[in-house]
């Protein structure tokens, strides 16, 4: 089967103004499955963002290839959506009007376009908040928004950059579960940014560990074998999900040591 | 809540009280028979260098109820809005294709900021000779004023639009055209009003001063006439309708502006349920 998502040999070295040289991701390789949930955790730094802008096609790689169900991608990743950590929302914009951006974009009929985007609001639980601006919405419900932003085009590839770390903990996990309910009506393959552990764990199908940067690269790859449909508040407390979890931190708690004493030298 | 509208009564209260204690105190002093002459020596002479408010007030009564102040205030209205309006379009096409373009960014760069510094005002006599005593060369005056402001406005509002709002947009879809249209434009506009006080101020003044330095009609040519028969009642009676004219200038932006930016967070702004 043809990976929806190959991301090979990718190495990204940054130069700065003054001529130095940062290699923020070295040889890096990720085959992503059609249908497939994979999450990316490393400590903080290690270039995982990095990782996501070069497979949406905003950066471009010093060295490697990207494929896109077998072809090599040029320019911006088409078939990818892209969730932002930081606000991406026009602020001049209603929520129902960024929620058809993207269609607007494409010239869709006007009112189709609205019909749809009025059904999406209501699928991530903000019917009747369509005509509120941003600002006048809390954080949880301007992801909402993001989320039917994107999910509305119908990508084949959803690229997610720790799209919940700036939400509490209770939100989050509500987010968290409408996200695996949204993603398992409809599977489409997955790249989940995180720091969290728990997170990935617990929304997964396969993590992949990235080393402490410079040079990031990938140290491990672990199946999450948990069933589905999962509840992500419930889920953390079962057995396999704790020892998969002292699997994984084992192998994470080296690299996140590294990237702090890295910190404290800077 | 009770105190606060109460100060908010007294505050105007004494606003108004200064007012008038000001109108009061400028009445004695100039009046000829109130008060004996403390400074000059003859008792009319306070009255020729500062004017009567009672006059200057009977003056402009007798300009609004007579009419003859109309034509002058629209000749000076229709020069402020024709030097807004081209000073915007102008200073928003240039703003746009600058900050969009480095390379003419980079290359016009000393000149904008020589044209940016030098003082304005000086170039109303070329403008006269070129284009005449008529209204244009008063439009061309404000034009450079008003220009500066929005160009420079929409400069900055293009270079701080969020590079992840951008990319987004792009991710989304959006063409080079769809980009200016969507995302660097609505994102200038906000730094547009942001300045659109000032740049309705200065489209104001370009008139006036336009006018004081020659012109046929026009509130700043009315006040020029006075001056020239040292009429100081009519020169504070010109001084008193520009200053309403602009308050309500002002105003008039006000409004447009919280119609056109509602999607921007205002202080403390609370929904009521």
């Amino acid at each position: 089967m043809v990976a929806a998502l190959a991301l090979e040999d990718i190495t990204v070295t940054f130069v700065s103004q003054d001529g130095a040289r940062y290699t923020a991701i070295k040889e890096t390789t990720l085959d992503v499955a059609p249908g497939e949930f994979v999450s990316v955790v490393g400590p903080t730094g290690c270039g995982k963002s990095t990782l996501l802008n070069v497979a949406v096609g905003l950066l471009q790689p010093s060295a490697g290839r990207i494929r896109v169900f077998g072809e090599p991608l040029a320019g911006l990743n088409r078939k990818a959506g892209y969730l932002f950590q930081t606000e991406a929302l026009m602020p001049w914009r209603t929520a129902l009007q960024n929620v058809t951006a993207g269609l607007e974009f494409r010239k869709t009929d006007a009112s189709q376009a609205v019909r749809q985007a009025e059904s999406w609001l209501q699928r991530v639980g903000l019917a009747g908040f369509g005509a509120r601006y941003p600002h006048q919405l809390s954080g949880g419900m301007r992801k909402r928004v993001a989320l039917a932003q994107t999910l509305i085009l119908d990508p084949e590839i959803i690229l997610m950059d720790e799209p919940f770390s700036a939400l509490d903990i209770q939100t989050r996990q509500l987010m968290e579960n409408e996200l695996l309910e949204l993603w398992s009506a409809n599977r489409k393959s997955v790249v989940f940014i995180t720091h969290d552990l728990e997170e990935a764990i617990s929304l997964s199908d396969r993590v992949v560990v990235l080393s402490a940067g410079p040079e990031s690269h990938p140290i491990g790859e672990y199946q999450i074998d948990l069933p589905r449909p999962r509840d992500v508040a419930e889920i953390r407390l079962t057995p396999r999900f704790i020892e998969l979890h002292t699997l994984i931190w084992r192998a994470m708690k080296e690299e996140v040591l590294k990237s702090y004493a890295q910190q404290q030298r800077q | 809540m009770r105190s606060s509208s109460g100060s908010k009564a007294a505050l105007r209260f004494w606003q108004v009280a200064m007012f008038v204690a000001f109108l009061a105190f400028w009445h004695v002093a100039t009046s000829p028979t109130l008060l004996p002459p403390l400074y000059f020596d003859n008792p009319h002479k306070a009255a020729f260098f500062f004017g009567e408010p009672l006059k200057v007030l009977a003056r402009t009564w007798e300009w609004f109820s007579s009419g003859t102040i109309y034509p002058h205030l629209w000749v000076t209205l229709l020069e402020t809005l024709l030097a807004f309006v081209i000073g915007t379009v102008l200073g928003l096409g240039m703003g746009l294709w600058l900050a969009l373009s480095p390379l003419a960014a980079a290359l016009l760069d000393p000149y904008i900021k020589a044209l940016n510094s030098m003082p304005r005002v000086i170039l109303a006599p070329i403008f006269a000779v070129w284009f005449g005593l008529d209204i244009a060369s008063k439009v061309a005056l404000g034009v450079t004023l008003v220009f500066f402001i929005v160009f420079f406005n929409v400069y900055q509002g293009v270079r701080e639009v969020s590079y992840t709002v951008l990319a987004n947009a792009r991710i989304l879809g959006a063409s080079d055209r769809q980009l200016l249209r969507h995302v660097y434009v609505p994102s200038a506009m906000s730094w547009v009003f942001a300045s659109l006080h000032n740049s309705v101020g200065l489209a104001f003044v370009g008139a006036v001063v336009g006018e004081y330095l020659g012109s046929s009609r026009g509130v700043g040519y009315l006040i020029l006439q006075a001056e020239g028969t040292f009429d100081i009642n009519a020169v504070f009676a010109g001084i008193l309708v520009l200053t309403v004219f602009a308050l309500l200038l002002d105003w008039a932006v006000s409004l447009a502006e919280r119609r056109l930016l509602v999607w921007q967070p205002r202080g403390g702004e609370t929904e009521k349920i």
